[in-house]
């Protein structure tokens, strides 16, 4: 069967599912998505949003009455079909770790390997080894290994099914904040050296921020935006908050690289940012997140402030609903949006409005990739 | 008497005011006892009747325990607090009084029983014991005759027909005679050898068929009765004992089916083989489990 | 002590029942097990209920209604008449099926907490790495509820080992048919014979005593061996 062509790979999913459970009461899944069949997509929400439920009908684990999948042309679930979870070809990465005790963490992947429908060749299983950084500790039961090296071995296991598409369901969330810096690299990793479109499901902005291409937010089992990564987070309209991390993530590259004062310049579509040098080479892409409680605005530009960073923007939209006293301002410059968190008082003395151009002062942007 | 009983005996004096309640409460005050007695399991409806009969005529009570014979010969010698034990066997008062375990003297056979050969299906038992002889049947049930005199009674009668070889290969033996009665009445074995008095009393009579085995065919089925050394100084003990002789209580030993030792053949021609199908109308009970 | 060839043959015949229940009892309980660990059906607990119904009944009961079902009027005697099996009671076999019915509840019970005990994750994760139903029961399920189904297994062979009132009612007492240990050791009681009751009531204990102790040190060892981590 011939893959179609790579602009038309996408993932069409159609799920109602109605769950009555007495601890939650009932709860609803009612989605239509079509998102695109390559890259990380993450689905985002807070708990109770549906995403894990989303990705369990994608995985065939829930069977959602009415409902349609197709990925990339294969047809999983239609009203008159239901392919079960295991002739599917998918990877599933669950949240704790799901490695089978009694195997080892060779036997773990020699599951795996022995019932893909993919021959593996020496030199997949040798590139997954090498980047999930597991070799050493294959002969371990996984009892005896650490949190973030059972979850290595768990998404080396479901990368060596060679699967179609790729679920991840929260896979850092049991981990604490150090094993899941350890585990981070190896995820941005897997998105460069394999082609496998990607479900990551997480409630973590900084997790997204730094991993996703597309995103999808869920809220109370509905899909409530859909986008760009760049585009999602700039968004101040969806019902849901963010809080302190709510930001935006610009997409750019390394231009310059300042030796004595250890910075780098990075332009992004609608001007250039400093920002500390991570060791990036010049030209090199990046991924920059630029929280709104990092940014204030001026009306003029001051360059007898500590701020390295005063772009001219202009107020696209302004936020006050959610909060007596906090607003929220996005901001246009270039084709790409920031946002700022202000007082209402301050909004209100400075009258800002939209169209209005004024300064932006940003105290801290930090390389997210 | 106890202070429970006492209000007993009062509270049902002024509830009931019967006639026989009156009695009661006159004997007991006229130095009524209470006895635990132990009866063969056996020889349960008989004794329940029994002592009926007894207690309404002396006052006294009877407290009842029934079981295998073998459980309570083992009971009795470690010190259960028995004071006449009913056997159905002749062997377990012999070798209580061989171990010096009851009033010299005492023992006395109260009840001879009845081996019958017993089919649920008509016609199946017939006077000429064709079936048995020819071994057209399924299983032949019978006690232990390890443990059970009727099983022991039934093989004497098989070895005095000369059919012990032939139709050891069917036999099925109840660790008692009424587990016996139970592979036959639910059909499971075609024949067995049950006591007379489980057929009359449980009152399987017209569907079945029966042959009564005459005496001559087996050592008499005697069960013994013993006064225990714990009940040496009961006066109710020796009452019942002395009950146990009378005609009156032989009387209703015989209408269930059994013999006494004075009294043989005056029930049951035994001389002529009763045979299929005998009537005795008495209404089906459930078998006691 | 020595034992009678009788006591030998009613130990071997009682060895025989026992594994052969045993065999039957993993082979059918494991499905009773399954769907009552699984099922949301309103029926599990008339289900559980009945698996559980030979620990509060009396066994003579539950052989005494054997009987009667197993009879030529009763609907098991009429099934096997009808397959031209003819009658249980009386023959290994009815002992074999009258233990299956009596012991069921000491292995359905321990099979049962084992998977639910398990959840559902395990079958889960092995779905998605493409395993079958039968592949992962075999490959998943079986090696980590092996504990409850070890437990099961000796639970089922000792229960059935100590089985009295039952094979007293239906078995007839048929040296090396029916007779198995228990019956042995009632009629050497029964009979007077304390000696030879002794000897193998001895048996008997020294073999319950060891079969428990070896269960009990088996369930610490997998208790200790049991991570938190993992499925």
């Amino acid at each position: 069967m011939s893959l179609p062509a790579d602009d038309h790979k996408t993932i069409d999913a159609r799920f109602l599912l109605h769950h009555q459970s007495a601890e939650k009461g009932g709860f609803s899944l009612d989605v239509d998505l079509t998102i695109p069949g390559k890259g990380i997509t993450a689905i985002f929400g807070q708990s109770g949003s549906g995403k894990t439920t989303f990705l369990r009908c994608v995985a065939g684990l829930e069977k959602s009455d009415q409902g349609h999948l197709t990925i990339n042309g294969d047809t999983w679930q239609s009203p008159s079909l239901f392919i079960p979870t295991h002739k599917r070809s998918l990877g599933y990465v669950f949240q704790e770790s799901s490695l089978f005790q009694h195997l080892t963490a060779k036997g773990n992947l020699d599951y795996a390997i022995k019932r893909s429908a993919e021959t593996m060749t020496k030199e997949l299983y040798e590139r997954v080894m090498a980047i999930m950084g597991i070799e050493a500790i294959l002969h371990r039961y996984p009892n005896q290994l650490s949190g973030g090296e059972r979850q290595r071995v768990a998404i080396a296991r479901a990368l060596l099914m060679q699967p179609r598409l790729l679920l991840m369901d929260e896979p850092l969330a049991s981990l604490d904040v150090a094993r899941k810096q350890e585990i981070l690299p190896y995820l941005e990793k897997l998105h460069l050296a394999f082609d496998i479109p990607v479900l990551y499901v997480s409630h973590s902005l900084d997790e997204v921020a730094r991993l996703a291409d597309h995103t999808v937010v869920l809220d109370h089992g509905k899909v409530i935006a859909q986008g760009g990564l760049t585009e999602i987070f700039s968004r101040i309209d969806l019902p849901i908050r963010f809080g302190e991390d709510t930001g935006v993530v610009l997409q750019g590259k390394v231009v310059e690289r300042d030796n004595q004062w250890h910075l780098a310049r990075v332009a992004f579509n609608g001007g250039e940012l400093w920002v500390r040098d991570g060791g990036d080479d010049v030209d090199q892409p990046v991924r920059i997140r630029v929280l709104a409680r990092d940014v204030s605005l001026a009306l003029s530009n001051h360059n007898d402030s500590s701020i390295l960073n005063r772009l001219a923007v202009e107020i696209a939209e302004i936020s006050s609903g959610q909060d007596e006293s906090i607003a929220l301002v996005r901001l246009k410059l270039g084709e790409e949006y920031i946002i700022a968190r202000l007082t209402q008082r301050s909004l209100h003395q400075m009258q800002l409005e939209p169209g209005k151009k004024v300064w932006a002062q940003i105290k801290s942007v930090a390389i997210v990739r | 008497m106890t202070a429970k009983q006492l209000l007993l005996s009062t509270v049902l004096f002024f509830a009931g005011s019967g006639l026989w309640i009156k009695q009661l409460y006159a004997a007991e005050i006229n130095g009524a006892e209470e006895i635990n007695v132990a009866v063969a399991s056996n020889f349960k409806p008989v004794m329940n009747d029994l002592v009926a009969h007894f207690q309404q005529q002396s006052g006294h009570r009877v407290k009842l325990s029934f079981g295998s014979s073998g459980k309570i010969f083992a009971q009795i010698k470690y010190g259960a607090p028995f004071y006449i034990f009913f056997s159905a066997d002749q062997a377990k008062p012999i070798a209580l009084e061989q171990e010096g375990l009851i009033e010299p003297n005492s023992r006395f056979t109260y009840a001879i029983g009845t081996l019958a050969l017993w089919s649920t299906k008509k016609n199946f038992v017939t006077e000429e014991l064709l079936r048995l002889k020819s071994g057209d049947f399924n299983k032949l049930a019978m006690a232990n005759p390890k443990l059970a005199p009727y099983g022991a009674a039934a093989v004497e009668v098989l070895d005095h027909l000369s059919l012990t070889a032939s139709t050891q290969p069917k036999w099925v033996q109840g660790e008692n005679i009424a587990q016996t009665y139970q592979f036959v009445s639910t059909g499971n074995a075609d024949l067995g050898f049950v006591a007379l008095s489980q057929i009359i009393d449980k009152g399987h009579s017209n569907s079945g068929s029966i042959w009564i085995v005459p005496e001559a065919f087996h050592q008499p089925i005697r069960q013994d009765v013993v006064l225990l050394k714990r009940g040496k100084n009961s006066r109710a003990a020796a009452e019942l004992l002395q009950f146990m002789r009378s005609g009156e209580a032989k009387k209703i030993i015989e209408a269930y089916g059994y013999k006494t030792l004075t009294s043989t053949s005056k029930t049951i021609p035994i001389t002529t083989p009763i045979t299929t199908p005998i009537t005795i109308p008495i209404t089906m009970k459930n078998p006691e489990v | 002590m020595s034992f009678s060839e009788a006591d030998i043959a009613a130990i071997w015949l009682t060895l025989k029942l026992a594994s052969t229940v045993t065999v039957l009892l993993l082979i059918i309980g494991t499905p009773i097990a399954w769907w009552l660990a699984k099922t949301q059906s309103w029926l599990k607990g008339p289900v559980g209920a009945v698996v559980a119904l030979p620990l509060v009944l009396p066994p003579t009961v539950l052989g005494f209604y054997l009987l009667l079902a197993m009879g030529p009027n009763g609907f098991i005697g009429q099934l096997t008449e009808n397959l031209g099996w003819g009658l249980l009671p009386f023959t290994f076999w009815g002992l074999v099926v009258a233990s299956v019915f009596y012991s069921l509840p000491f292995v359905v019970q321990p099979i049962q907490n084992a998977i639910e005990s398990l959840g559902d994750r395990p079958l889960e994760v092995a779905a998605t790495l493409r395993a079958g139903p039968f592949d992962s029961f075999f490959t998943v399920v079986l090696p980590l509820a092996k504990s409850g189904f070890i437990t099961a297994a000796i639970l089922g062979f000792a229960h059935t080992v100590g089985e009295f009132g039952v094979v007293l009612m239906i078995g007839g007492n048929i040296p090396g048919e029916t007779r198995v240990v228990s019956v042995q050791i009632y009629d050497h009681v029964e009979a007077l014979e304390y000696a030879q009751a002794h000897a193998l009531s001895g048996v008997m204990i020294a073999f319950s005593f060891f079969v428990l102790l070896g269960l009990y040190g088996f369930q610490r060892k997998q208790t200790s061996f049991l991570s938190p981590r993992g499925v």
